[in-house]
């Protein structure tokens, strides 16, 4: 027999998932959780200073893995505060597993002190949640926890556990066998033989690839059917990295800041094949005139995301590499020279304004600068706003998981947090944390936490001194009424950045750019470098919101 | 006034414990969907629940359908039209 507090076996089922690293803080409600950990041999505590930095600590660690992440906070407000990290994880389907202490069991809903009702609050943002109820459920809810995290569609659960439980002494005989992901559901083979003779029969058809194939690893296999077939490919913002930016298939993101060639091409094409995305409003513009001549292919392992928003010709229901391995032997080879050469038009007629190569005129040109000194396994994170739209759009990406951003929420302040736990989970990978004044202002805390484990990470600050996005929006849907978006004063982050311990480089007032940044890069641990930004520079183009995308705003040749 | 959307009734069977109906009332209440009345029973010695609801049968039914059928806690869920009819005797015995 086995015999332990609940705390101490619920780190012990930690260890057991194998999980070596959490982010969290301590409090009242799970003090003896913090206590056992404190007696764990093979987990890193990693102490956030803001619990939703916590989560998105977490969240880092899991994006760049895949695997369930785990973040502790304790009841009250550092439940409602790590909430936010959850929703975020949610909306982009990334495994984590949050573990929250409770107010003791006979306390509860009584408005006791630091009580709120966690695990009412967590329904509508969780994948699932649990309020434990007894020192012995916690041997199947922990392993529980962590195979609904990670089986089908990734997502966040919730463990509530009040404190109680967590001193209450049990006795097991057996230890439960750790929490794995379901096998994915078999797609059915009718379905694949109906794909595949859309696709041969297409004239124009189109690669649509979002988050999912990330989560499922099928970069390689998006590659090989779309040269086998010819086919080009546009990514969601979740889906870049999926295949190379510079591949000659890709035609690079879609939607509200795509490439105008980009949304034109989805106009004409004749057959979508949608792999791992779920026709979000700021990919497809007004649905009802997306693609408006294309059939659908859909391809999910969320039964619910079929149909959901544009009923699909074809819906698949799988694991995205398993369905593109067996669709591959029954797609023909073809060349589709018409359909390529359409679209080779489209992109003279209409230049890019993604930079090719980097340079320092233009924000998108500094951040593809910085892509070409960084090396390739590098990991780019960012916060929300103008850099975000920026990187996704300049980056050189090359590799799936490369790429880390707060895609469905659109949180600001997930950046430094996100590129902590990136650089705890990958130590030996360069991360660059491409952030906004505004949005860093939002975690800026975390300067501590990342000085404290010494990590990896270059913040690259585009400083703008607004709300850069929203300064855009009133300026082309306000008639320029910049009402509170502007800020008063300006903050020196250099300072602040140095009061936290960072390194620092100031773009402002360099001489030699491309030596400061490599100098930034030379060294290891947490630096800083600073780009002030003229607030007038945009993200261009742009979709108007609720806009069909083939109206964009300064959609035209900017050369 | 008579109804232009005919009703329905899903057939839920769900895990019992403190929690199963937020999650499975949040999912229409997240969506603006109404439900117009509930009927929950506990079965097998308590274990499980089976829950009937009364909803519009509206083009977002499939969805809503798909959704619940996520949920951790439900292990089956069935369109059952016939129903109906229990809620209109119910509502003779409640006075609606």
């Amino acid at each position: 027999m086995f015999r332990m507090t609940g705390a101490e076996l619920t780190i012990r089922l930690l260890e057991r998932q194998g999980i070596r690293i959490v982010s969290g803080i301590p409090g009242g409600a799970n003090l003896p959780l913090y206590d056992a950990l404190s007696r764990s041999e093979h987990i890193h505590h990693v102490l956030a200073r803001h619990e939703q930095g916590a989560g998105f600590i977490a969240q880092g660690m899991a994006r760049v893995t895949g695997q369930p992440a785990v973040c502790l906070a304790t009841s009250g407000p550092g439940a409602t505060n790590i909430l936010t990290a959850i929703a975020d994880a949610k909306l982009d389907s990334v495994p984590l597993v949050c573990i929250t202490g409770q107010v003791p069991s006979p306390l509860m809903g009584t408005d006791a002190f630091q009580e709120v009702d966690t695990y009412g609050m967590s329904i509508a943002i969780t994948k699932h949640n649990f309020l434990v109820r007894s020192a012995q459920e916690l041997l199947s809810v922990i392993p529980e926890a962590f195979r609904l995290a990670a089986s089908g569609r990734p997502g966040p659960v919730l463990v509530d556990i009040p404190r109680d439980i967590q001193t209450a002494e049990i006795a097991f005989a057996q230890w439960p066998e750790p929490g794995e992901a379901d096998p994915a559901p078999q797609a059915y083979d009718a379905d694949i033989e109906t794909a595949a003779a859309m696709i041969n029969a297409a004239r124009r058809p189109l690669l649509w690839v979002g988050g999912g194939v990330i989560a499922a690893g099928a970069g390689g296999q998006v590659r090989a059917l779309a040269e086998k077939a010819s086919m080009p490919v546009t990514m969601t913002l979740m889906g870049l990295g999926a295949i190379p930016r510079d591949h000659p298939l890709s035609i690079g993101m879609l939607g509200m800041h795509a490439e105008r060639y980009t949304n034109m091409a989805l106009e004409a094409c004749d057959l979508i094949i949608a792999a791992g995305v779920r026709f979000d409003d700021r990919a497809t513009g007004k649905v009802q005139e997306f693609c408006p001549a294309a059939k659908v292919i859909h391809i999910d392992i969320d039964h619910s995301e079929i149909d959901k928003i544009r009923t699909a010709s074809v819906g698949i229901l799988g694991d995205i590499a398993e369905v593109l391995d067996v669709l591959m032997p029954k797609v023909q080879p073809n060349g589709r020279a018409e359909w390529l050469e359409y679209i080779a038009a489209l992109r003279a007629a209409f230049p890019q304004h993604a930079p090719v190569q980097g340079g320092y005129e233009t924000p998108q040109k500094l951040i593809r600068r910085i892509g070409e000194i960084a090396d390739e396994g590098a990991i780019v994170c960012t916060d929300v706003g103008k850099h975000q739209m920026w990187t996704a759009q300049s980056y050189p990406f090359r590799r799936q998981r490369q790429w880390l951003t707060s895609g469905g929420l659109g949180t600001m302040g997930f950046g430094l947090p996100a590129a902590i736990g990136a650089s705890l989970a990958a130590p030996d990978r360069r991360v660059i944390c491409f952030s906004g004044d505004g949005s860093l202002l939002m975690n800026i805390q975390e300067f501590a936490t990342a000085a404290e484990q010494k990590v990896n990470v270059t913040v690259v600050l585009l400083n703008n001194n607004c709300l850069g996005l929203v300064h855009q929006q009133q300026e082309l849907f306000f008639r320029g009424n910049y009402f509170s978006s502007e800020y008063q004063i300006a903050v020196d982050f250099l300072k602040i950045a140095e009061g936290f311990g960072w390194r620092t480089v100031d773009l402002g007032t360099s001489a030699d750019p491309d030596a400061d940044i490599a100098r930034a890069f030379a060294q290891r641990g947490p630096c800083l470098v600073h780009v002030p930004v003229d607030r007038e520079e945009k993200v261009l183009p742009m979709v108007p919101p609720g806009a069909a995308n083939r109206i964009m705003i300064e959609g035209e040749a900017h050369a | 006034m008579p109804r232009s959307v005919p009703r329905t009734v899903l057939d839920v069977t769900v895990n019992n414990h403190p929690g199963v109906m937020s999650h499975v009332c949040g999912l229409f209440s997240r969506r603006a969907f109404n439900v117009e009345a509930i009927l929950c029973l506990p079965m097998h010695g308590g274990e499980a629940s089976r829950i009937w609801l009364l909803v519009d049968e509206d083009d977002r039914l499939e969805q809503m359908i798909r959704q619940m059928r996520k949920l951790q806690d439900v292990h089956d869920v069935r369109v059952s039209t016939e129903k109906t009819a229990v809620f209109d005797q119910l509502g003779t015995v409640m006075g609606g």
